[in-house]
């Protein structure tokens, strides 16, 4: 196990090698190729990024700033949110213009950043409701249990199994509502697996989650490779994208503006710059990125009420 | 020959753009300003099946409620006339009336003493056969106007309180009617001249309103309750205060002691009465007021910036809890001046506010929900389209118009006329 | 005061025809709201397309029975996909007030003049229910037990009107166990997870609008038979009001919760108001009339539905962990 855990890794790793470390660098093997996606809101535009692959079998990151538009790229990509322009291609196929649902069917399923737990379903039935092709989702079928009582057995049993995974099967018949911040990020994880995905995209996975329950999120996340699945995230924790990311690709103001290995990215110039403003120069150390990062979020808020500052 | 008082019109009707289920033909018999009282009144529907009578009683009132808008014939039986008193033109003991829908139709017959020739009959100015096309839209428009102000009024409530709790709120509509009848029982009950109790009634309102937010919604929000929860509660708020208002001043229409019936006046083509060109004064310096208030004072624009977003103003030190009280003060100050002028104008009665309550969500989500500048071209859009549809349209299928083009224009446009795309994420 | 008539004519209300008719039109909304979490404030508009197109396709146009009843489903049927289409994509306060404005057009259509010829004006539409009493096994007379007592007709609409519920019961439970009912229950909660999991959110609330909607046209059948006689202004907004009361009373997204929520609500309207109306005429209540008992009865309503949201949104039967009130 351990061995093929860093053979899975190794090969990963071993993809990006002769990968030139710049925006748009193309990848050998991509199963999701995007092209020029731009979203804007009245004046401001939220995304706008000329091309970006995602290697197949890899751990890509997705960092940026705060309002770089890291989720508002991510909600183009699995059809929560309507792109202006743009094209992006999933194992070939083109999913610009298909609805969430229709996304998440073709294997590309994501998480979000505020949890969403079913909050008044049990554990179990918000496994099963991930499953793909039920033939109890029909009205009429529904009517009759013993068309769908078969599967929903099977079902069952997947479900089972990776809540045995992810440490929840005590839970199984609890209210979802009654986990705790970093339970839900599991049970949204491994709610999201029973789909079957290909490449799993997860959006801060680890924002307001226990530091406890951090170390044993990553595992499951590098679990997700070795399992053959694509991961792309959005994350702030430099520690994290650094431990597990083969891939990092890093957004600023709605562009891509850097890409590599995550090494090479954090010492970066252009990111450093992103993060921290032109006069910046030092190294960035993880207290001083969330310094930053805080600071950042303070002026963004102001700028989102003059009018409350007026009045101050 | 005796001039008989307001009698100058054969048929006069208020200009009422109103919207009730209670369609009635009334009038009043006078001669010489003595009531005329047993006169029978029957009432036929346009093709000729009885739909009721009535004889005038000792105030020479009558009324009869119709099944629906539409075309009647009203008659008045001369032979049941007290003696010495006459019509003053013979051939109109029959008149053919409109009845729009949800109005009552004033219906006047011209009394004279003894034997009348009909030489000094008055011109029919009742009659719009022979108005031309653009007399009848710029009536309309007239009418739209005075429609898109009351619901103005009452929509500015409704946007300011969905935009700064989130609450859609279906006992808007009871503000009016409470409004109204605070300005009814001053009025009536304690003597005041509808000047005085008109103003005393607005405060009543803001203090009604105040209560509310300090006393119930506030409260509930601290309790956590969910806003459908709370648009449910609000449900509920709506029927206690209708039939509470029913119960305590019955079903019927109830007028003000002033202003009741005013003789028409006519600016240019639009004929209207001077009440209503002084409700309409009204409305709008309130509205301008308001809107100048929430441009330019800081109170303003604290309560666009919690409308915006209260977590954000609270998080920047505005009291949002003051700034929601303030807000429903005014809510239902407004609201109650609107059903004021809609009491003295057109109807007063327990379901006058449940009546403009969908026009009024009509024009906040035309305007798009939550913004208050949208509320008020939303609501001046919906009153006018209401009644220059009426050209295209039977009068009583009005509100269906303006309810599909609601329905139409959340289609297309969900974020309303004024209102932005949401951001998601 | 005269007990026996009180308790005679309650008791008779919590099982008679309004009951079954707000318990029909309660169970759709339960379908829409309850599990699903569609604020659709205009289930009457379900109900008058029901009452309408049965009654306009035997006495307008002459057509048989069992057509009208086909009529009035797949009038239920389009209703719900027209009112679906332009808003089963917006927020929920929307959706609340397009439905409502749409059940507001379909009265005032009806009761039109211009359209009088088709379904009647104000005054409304009969003699379209000979066929429905025709199949009435029930010979001519008064049946009862205790003190409840109801007529030949009555007993009839009572008859079907139950089958229908335990009907609708049925089928509720079985959709709301099976893996459809969990996708609705998931949309309630949460709408963008479930498309995250692939599946099409649109198309199942269009599903349980129309469930719910053909469930509310059943309801509106049962009115107008009931009457053997259809007018407009029943089909107010008031109607849809009552009904969420009904359906919170009982406890929503639970299968039996709108059924005995009739009962209770109707044996209660009952029992007050007669009791309240034997007061007045017997001079025990003299500061009222027995026409404000009326509108007393209706303000209990709203209060009623104000204290159950406050205090028990759940009602009598729900589960509080599993209502859709606290959404947002």
């Amino acid at each position: 196990m351990h061995a093929e855990t860093v053979n899975r890794r190794a090969q990963a790793q071993a993809a990006f090698a002769e990968v030139a470390p710049e925006p748009g660098a193309p990848k050998p093997d991509p199963i999701l190729v995007v092209d020029d996606v731009i979203r804007r809101f009245g004046g401001l535009t939220a995304v706008d990024v000329k091309h970006v692959e995602i290697q197949r079998g890899s751990i890509t990151a997705l960092i940026g700033p705060n309002g770089a538009g890291k989720t508002t790229f991510f909600n183009q990509l699995t059809g929560f949110d309507t792109a202006d322009a743009g094209t992006w291609t999933f194992n070939g196929r083109q999913l610009n213009g298909l609805p969430a649902h229709k996304v998440a069917r073709q294997g590309m399923v994501r998480t979000f950043q505020l949890t969403k737990a079913l909050s008044k379903l049990t554990v179990l039935e918000n496994m099963r409701l991930g499953a793909q092709k039920q033939r109890g989702e029909n009205f009429f079928r529904a009517l009759v249990s013993s068309l769908w009582q078969g599967q929903e057995d099977e079902i069952t049993v997947r479900a089972e199994e990776l809540l045995e995974r992810f440490k929840l099967d005590k839970k199984r018949d609890d209210f979802a509502g009654s986990l705790s911040g970093g339970q839900r990020k599991l049970l949204e994880m491994a709610r999201a697996l029973m789909v079957g995905p290909e490449l799993v995209m997860l959006d801060e996975p680890m924002a307001g989650v226990n530091p406890a329950l951090t170390q044993s999120l990553l595992g499951h996340v590098k679990d997700l490779r070795e399992q053959g699945m694509t991961v792309l995230f959005v994350e702030h924790d430099m520690d994290m994208v650094r431990d597990i990311s083969d891939w990092v690709i890093v957004m600023a103001q709605g562009a891509v503006i850097a890409e590599g290995p995550p090494d090479t990215i954090m010492a970066d110039p252009r990111v450093i710059d992103a993060y921290l403003g032109a006069h910046h120069d030092a190294p960035l150390t993880v207290a001083e990125a969330e310094q930053q990062l805080h600071e950042a979020e303070a002026e963004l808020e102001a700028e989102l009420v003059p009018e409350v500052e007026e009045k101050a | 020959m005796v001039f008989t008082a307001f009698m100058g019109a054969l048929l006069f009707a208020l200009a009422s753009p109103a919207f009730a289920d209670g369609e009635t033909l009334r009038g009043t018999l006078q001669n010489q300003g003595q009531p005329v009282t047993g006169v029978k009144i029957t009432v036929t529907s346009g093709d000729g099946q009885p739909v009721g009578e009535a004889t005038s009683d000792a105030e020479g009132k009558w009324e009869v409620p119709v099944p629906a808008a539409g075309s009647y014939q009203v008659t008045l039986d001369q032979a049941t006339l007290p003696t010495g008193t006459v019509l003053r033109l013979k051939d109109r003991a029959t008149l053919t009336v409109q009845v729009f829908e949800g109005n009552y139709r004033n219906v006047l017959f011209a009394l004279a003493s003894g034997n009348a020739d009909g030489s000094g009959a008055q011109p029919d100015d009742g009659s719009s056969a022979s108005s031309a096309f653009w007399t009848r839209v710029a009536q309309l428009a007239f009418e739209g106007l005075s429609l898109g102000l009351v619901i103005a009024l009452g929509a500015l409530g409704i946007s300011l309180i969905f935009g700064t709790t989130g609450l859609t709120n279906f006992a808007h509509g009871e503000l009016l009617t409470v409004g109204a009848f605070a300005a009814l029982v001053l009025n009536t009950t304690l003597g005041l001249h509808l000047l005085v109790a008109a103003p005393l009634a607005v405060l009543i309102s803001a203090a009604f309103g105040y209560g509310q937010e300090r006393f119930f919604w506030g409260p509930l929000r601290n309790r956590k309750t969910g806003l459908v929860s709370m648009m449910i509660i609000s449900i509920g708020v709506a029927i206690f205060l209708r039939y509470l208002v029913l119960f305590l001043f019955g079903g019927e229409n109830v007028p003000y002691e002033q202003y009741v019936a005013q003789d028409g006046i006519q600016l240019g083509p639009i004929s209207t009465t001077p009440k209503g060109l002084i409700a309409m004064g009204v409305e709008i310096v309130v509205l301008i007021a308001v809107g100048l208030a929430l441009t330019y004072t800081r109170l303003g624009k604290a309560t666009r910036a919690v409308s915006d977003n209260p977590a954000l103003a609270a998080s920047s030190g505005i009291n949002v809890d003051r700034i929601v009280r303030i807000v429903w003060a005014m809510g239902a100050a407004v609201a109650g001046l609107a059903g004021i002028m809609l009491g003295t104008t057109q109807i007063l009665n327990f379901q006058m506010g449940q009546q403009v309550l969908l026009l009024m969500f009509a024009g906040v989500t035309l305007g798009g929900l939550g913004t208050a500048f949208g509320a008020l071209v939303g609501a001046l859009v919906v009153g006018m389209f209401v009644q220059i549809s009426t050209i295209w349209i039977p009068p009583e299928l009005k509100t269906v118009g303006a309810l599909a083009v609601l329905i139409i224009v959340l289609l297309v446009r969900p974020q309303g006329i004024l209102g932005r795309r949401e951001r998601i994420g | 005061m005269d007990w026996e008539l009180i308790f005679s004519r309650a008791l008779s209300a919590g099982i008679g025809t309004e009951a079954v008719i707000y318990a029909l039109a309660a169970i759709g909304l339960n379908i829409h709201f309850g599990y699903t979490g569609l604020l659709n404030f205009g289930q009457a508009g379900f109900l008058a397309v029901g009452a309408y197109g049965l009654a306009t396709t035997i006495t307008t146009f002459g057509l048989p029975f069992w057509l009208g009843v086909t009529v009035g489903l797949v009038g239920a049927v389009l209703f719900a996909l027209l009112l679906g289409i332009p808003t089963l994509r917006l927020r929920a306060d929307y959706l609340a007030i397009v439905t409502i404005a749409a059940a507001e057009i379909v009265r005032l259509v009806v009761r039109s003049v211009a359209l009088r010829g088709t379904f009647g004006g104000t005054d409304g539409l009969d003699s379209f229910s000979g066929d429905f009493y025709a199949l009435n096994p029930y010979s001519p007379g008064s049946y009862g037990f205790w003190l409840i007592k109801f007529d030949h007709r009555t007993l009839w609409v009572l008859t079907v009107g139950w089958i229908l519920v335990a009907a609708a019961c049925a089928v509720v439970y079985l959709v709301m166990k099976s893996p459809w009912g969990r996708v609705l229950k998931a949309i309630r909660e949460d709408e963008d997870a479930v498309r995250s999991l692939g599946k099409n959110v649109f198309s199942y609330k269009m599903q349980a609008l129309v469930f719910g909607g053909v469930v509310g046209s059943l309801a509106g059948f049962l009115f107008a038979l009931s009457r053997a006689a259809t007018q407009p202004d029943l089909f107010s907004t008031e109607l849809t009001f009552f009904a969420y009361t009904v359906l919170i009373l009982g406890g929503a997204a639970r299968v039996a919760g709108p059924v005995v929520g009739a009962m209770i609500f109707w044996l209660l309207l009952i029992l007050v108001k007669t009791g309240m109306e034997e007061a007045v005429n017997h001079q025990v209540i003299t500061f009222i009339t027995v026409n404000q008992v009326g509108s007393i009865n209706y303000m209990l309503v709203g209060l009623g539905l104000i204290l159950l949201l406050i205090y028990r949104p759940q009602g009598i039967f729900g589960d509080k962990r599993e209502i859709a009130l606290d959404a947002r």
